[in-house]
């Protein structure tokens, strides 16, 4: 028997937002976009008049301003965001509790089981559209279809604020007369190569084969053969928005920062680490997780950079620790000579906390346990009083010290697979 | 000519032991306040006009439906202004 799937996307997610609350703006060409002092400078939404002067996603500031100089551009409100997000995805779980985020404003819904209580699928859909649109104010357009990847054609086919069900009677001539950049996963790169081997269009990606692909793209092109087929048959995954939305095993925990300046002092690069670190170490705490690796990620001014990791000889969860492995990476791979533009830090190898450590006799195993339980008093201050309550005082007597790197931390939509 | 805004408004609100919430007398201004007779709905909703999300109570006041909004951790109401055209 065949799934039914639902892929809702809000639509403008950002912009719709902003507009919903400066209702002044609603007949103006409005985008969010990040703060330029701190770099952070391009359009991250739009809204439909926006659209129509061609700004684009992704581009800086003064680009969109060229082509509409009218723009009005909104500072991005995540807590507002996140809002709505959850708001949306409790009105998904009256209908199934298969739900599947794909970042803030997007979710795949497997309502297979639930046909017999709410209608069919594109009941379904027209229901969540229209309480979305009356209990949110925000519009989305939602696909319906057999498997994920023609759900999410289906979202992207008709926007705003509609339903598109594509199943196995109309998806050749829906789907397959599209251009092949339409399809989840074929970005330019793949384009540019399929265009190389003359196909242009779904329809012709579908007609080539399996084995043709599978010689042209390799292990990509199965992929790709199934997804224009309809043949994908991924389940949809449900998430824990507990643990941070994930449903696969947490394998790594990381945070990095594109720094309001350039960096290329000690000094700063001290703190800035300090902070990654900070914010990493009590995420690892909250999952009671101990971890083998630490590792950290540099972009210079020039945007080229590297990445070193270190394995410790035990696992840990000490702030200390982590921060001066992370220090120490540093150190020894940075020459001072190009500034730095962006700093992550990141642990791996992580194991539960439950799980006996073997001590070794190069480390004191009551010094450890005493910082472990002077960071877990520092974590149940900050979870009270906020996480720059308690700071470490080289975060002390720079403006980058307000970052509050934990709280801001997003989780960005992950791949596919 | 009538305008719309978003005010925020002191709220008596009797809290029922099952967690419901039942807004008593909406406060307006200094002096004025207003009694609700009667929640007749409530639902979430948007209100695109004032600009602003929440829990919508539809209510009876003075033999009148207005609604007034939730908005977690504060209420507001769609006030009405009027302009008067002739004056500058």
């Amino acid at each position: 028997m065949d799934r039914t799937i639902l892929h809702s996307d809000m639509n403008g997610f950002y912009a719709s937002c902003e507009s919903l609350y400066h209702p002044e703006l609603a007949s103006r060409p409005l985008a969010v976009a990040g703060d330029p002092q701190n770099r952070h400078g391009i359009i991250l939404a739009k809204n439909e008049l926006a659209k129509s002067f061609n700004v684009r996603t992704g581009e800086a500031i003064w680009q969109a301003k060229e082509k509409c100089p009218d723009l009005e551009i909104l500072r991005p409100n995540y807590p507002l965001y996140l809002r709505f997000s959850k708001k949306a995805r409790k009105i998904y779980y009256e209908y199934t509790d298969q739900v599947e985020a794909f970042g803030l404003d997007e979710a795949w819904l497997d309502c297979t089981n639930s046909e017999s209580l709410f209608g069919s699928g594109e009941t379904i859909a027209q229901t969540i559209r229209k309480r979305i649109k009356n209990e949110l104010g925000l519009t989305v357009s939602v696909g319906v279809s057999w498997n994920k990847i023609f759900a999410k054609f289906g979202s992207d086919y008709k926007k705003p604020d509609a339903v598109t069900v594509i199943d196995r009677n109309n998806y050749k001539n829906i789907v397959w007369s599209r251009p092949v950049g339409d399809l989840l996963y074929v970005g330019p790169a793949t384009k540019r190569k399929l265009k190389n081997i003359g196909v242009t269009t779904i329809g012709r990606l579908a007609s080539m084969g399996r084995d043709r692909l599978e010689l042209e793209f390799g292990k990509w092109g199965l992929f790709l053969y199934d997804f224009a087929l309809g043949l994908d048959d991924s389940p949809v995954q449900p998430l824990d928005p507990d643990a941070y939305d994930n449903y696969r095993p947490i394998k790594s925990i990381g945070n990095s920062t594109t720094t309001p300046r350039d960096l290329t002092k000690y000094g700063e690069f001290k703190l800035v680490i300090a902070m990654l670190a900070e914010s990493v170490a009590m995420r690892l705490r909250e999952l009671d997780c101990l971890a083998f690796v630490v590792e950290i990620e540099i972009r210079y001014k020039t945007l080229n950079g590297f990445t070193r990791q270190r394995k410790l000889l035990s696992p840990t969860d000490v702030t200390r620790k982590i921060t001066q492995v992370a220090e120490e990476l540093f150190f020894e791979n940075y020459d001072f000579t190009t500034p730095v533009r962006k700093l992550g830090v990141r642990v791996s190898g992580l194991i539960s906390s439950e799980r006996p450590v073997q001590l070794n006799i190069f480390e004191n195993p009551d010094k450890i346990s005493k910082e472990q339980r002077l960071d877990r008093t520092i974590d149940h201050l900050r979870s009270r009083y906020g996480n720059n309550s308690v700071r470490k005082a080289t975060t002390l007597g720079d403006s980058m010290s307000q970052m509050d790197i934990k709280k801001d931390n997003i989780i960005h939509p992950i791949g596919y697979f | 000519m009538e305008n719309i805004q978003k005010r925020y408004v002191d709220v008596l609100v009797l809290f029922r032991d099952s967690g419901q919430m039942e807004p008593k007398i909406i406060y307006w201004d200094e002096d004025k306040k207003f009694y609700i007779d009667k929640i007749l709905d409530i639902r979430p909703c948007a209100s695109r006009k004032a600009g602003g999300q929440g829990d919508r109570y539809l209510c009876l006041i003075n033999g009148r439906e207005h609604a007034i909004y939730f908005e977690d951790p504060a209420w507001f109401v769609e006030e009405r202004i009027k302009n008067n055209p002739k004056t500058f």
